[in-house]
């Protein structure tokens, strides 16, 4: 009868997670997708904990409330630092299956060794390597991408850096093999911490290569891993409920994962095993070019006599906090009749979508938000197209030359708008370190300075003239 | 336990395709907020953090099963608050300035 009653509610959790997850499709019934999420994990806890084998509470109670403590804080991040809590979510979500699994491991191993058969014991080392491999990888995404110090920023090679990491794999696999034909002999016990420790070092080892510009597609693959996680728990806890919602969850990051690839031109293993910087120093070097500079005055004459305007949006937005400065404009552009558009490319920002989401914080209207392949189309026909902080994505090399490592990277065309302003900091080369030919182009002018300042200044000499 | 594995897979393959053909559908602009909602969907993980603190086990078990409820419960709590507070936040033309968070 409990049975009955447990797997019942747990259906109507399963169903719930999938009506959160197809509600996603459009933002008017997203909110709904997370009442119906939340539902769905609040009857999963109750009808676990009322389990009859569930006889200690206090615990419980305790880890729940902890959770609270530090969850709450940890949603209320600026939405600039979303990526980082994201990592570090993946973070939290690979710990937990490493430690469940190591627990029921330990657990069957003293209390009940027969449980432990050969599909089972896969189950448990497939749990904690995707489980520890996800802990430190995610904690050392966060840690890049909160630029925290001792983490380095840009990517770390060494000689025969993908052969040792192979090395590392191939003899946890090995281990992984005599571990599952033999569950319970006498020297299992101490191999199975041997595990954790590759599984802990291969996480960090996978991501210490990977620059920046690649961390919306690492972010997606580690949401992926958590959610694989989740899914070796259910097949060692017998329990089907996490096997559909962990599926749910890989495939989601596995789908994130494919986008965020195409639209760099790049395969999973070149962005995982190809280590990006490599091959900057091919093109930094040549003779030097000249910028042309524009001062906040003139470009504001330019945008005031346009008709038609594209903001490009990129991470230097972010870092700038420029969002709320960049709606300022919008408005007082709109004012004046002309159409505003922000083009939007996928992997512009540090995780997928990071730009809508800064975007919409500043209030603009998400119908003004533009897909890169929407709007390259109407490039030629723009008259201003205004680059904040944006650099790879609007790089016509990538369509141009051969020998960039960026080439057949989809873009965004500013260079066919019939002027460009880019707003930068500073006259150093981007994340990927690549020169962007765009800024060399005739029709554009650049304005040097933080964007946030720029635009602001932009603003004042738009709202000064309007009378 | 044999036919149980095989139900198992069953299972894990059909989700898998389930979810292929949902996040498929998913808006372009949400992407943000899916992950941090998956996520939290994925920390349903609570339910063997639970089964393991809760059941009757040896101290040192039920100590890793309490850290890993925490760890799940974390993002439970602040995967579902700030996918919300992200999706607040995305407004058609005409109902700009609208409600903010108080």
């Amino acid at each position: 009868m409990i049975v009955g009653l447990t797997q019942l509610a747990y259906i109507v959790a399963t169903t719930l997670f999938i009506f959160a997850l197809h509600w996603m499709n459009t933002p008017t019934t997203a909110r709904k997708g997370v009442f119906a999420g939340v539902a769905a994990t609040a009857i999963a806890v109750i009808v676990t904990w009322a389990q009859p084998g569930v006889v200690h509470h206090g615990w419980i109670v305790i880890a729940i409330i902890a959770g609270f403590i530090v969850g709450v804080p940890l949603s209320q991040v600026p939405l600039t630092a979303v990526p980082q809590r994201t990592a570090l979510s993946h973070a939290f979500g690979g710990l937990a299956a490493g430690l469940v699994g190591t627990a029921e491991y330990y657990l069957w191993l003293s209390e009940g060794p027969e449980h432990l058969t050969a599909f089972r014991m896969i189950a448990i080392i497939a749990e904690i390597i995707l489980g520890y491999l996800t802990f430190t990888g995610s904690l050392m995404a966060a840690g890049k991408l909160q630029e925290v110090k001792w983490v380095p920023q840009r990517p770390v090679t060494y000689p025969l850096q993908n052969v040792s990491n192979l090395l590392l794999f191939g003899g946890a696999l090995a281990i992984a093999v005599a571990l599952a034909l033999h569950p319970t002999a006498a020297w299992a016990p101490t191999l199975f911490p041997v595990i954790i420790g590759l599984a802990l070092a291969f996480g960090v080892l996978l991501i210490i290569p990977i620059g920046g510009a690649d961390m919306p597609t690492v972010i997606a693959i580690l949401n992926s891993y958590a959610g694989l996680s989740a899914v070796a728990m259910g097949f060692v806890l017998d329990n089907k409920l996490l096997i559909t919602a962990g599926a749910l969850d890989g495939s989601s990051g596995l789908i994130l994962a494919i986008i965020m690839c195409k639209a760099m031109n790049r395969s999973f293993t070149n962005v995982l095993f190809g280590a990006f910087g490599q091959v900057r120093h091919t093109t930094a070097s040549g003779e030097e070019k000249v910028y042309k500079s524009e001062t906040v005055e003139g470009a504001a004459q330019v945008l005031e006599q346009a008709n038609f305007v594209v903001i490009i949006p990129g991470y230097g937005m972010a870092v700038a906090q420029a969002q709320h400065k960049v709606r300022e404009l919008y408005d007082q552009l709109k004012k004046r009749g002309i159409t505003v558009k922000f083009a939007i490319h996928p992997v512009a920002g540090r995780m997928p979508g990071h730009m809508n989401v800064l975007l919409a914080e500043a209030d603009i209207p998400y119908t003004d938000l533009v897909e890169m392949d929407e709007i390259n189309p109407d490039m030629p026909q723009v008259d201003v197209a205004l680059v904040v902080g944006a650099n790879d994505v609007v790089n016509p090399a990538a369509r141009t030359d051969k020998n960039s490592p960026i080439y057949g990277m989809p873009i965004i065309d500013a260079d066919k708008a019939r002027s460009v302003f880019a707003i930068k900091r500073s006259k150093n080369p981007g994340f990927a370190g690549i020169d962007n030919a765009l800024y060399f182009s005739d029709r554009t002018w650049m304005l040097f300075g933080d964007a946030k300042n720029v635009i602001g200044e932009l603003v004042k000499q738009l709202a000064g003239s309007t009378h | 336990m044999n036919s149980d594995l095989w139900a198992m897979l069953y299972v894990f393959v059909l989700a898998s395709f389930i979810g292929l053909g949902v996040i498929r559908r998913v808006s372009r602009l949400l992407y943000t907020p899916l992950m941090s909602l998956t996520n939290a969907i994925s920390a349903i993980a609570v339910v063997g953090s639970i089964i393991v603190t809760g059941g009757d086990y040896p101290l040192r078990i039920r100590v890793l099963g309490a850290i890993a409820l925490f760890a799940s419960m974390t993002n439970i709590v602040s995967g579902f608050l700030i996918t919300d507070r992200m999706l607040k936040m995305f407004k058609t033309g005409d109902r700009r300035g609208g409600a903010e968070r108080s």
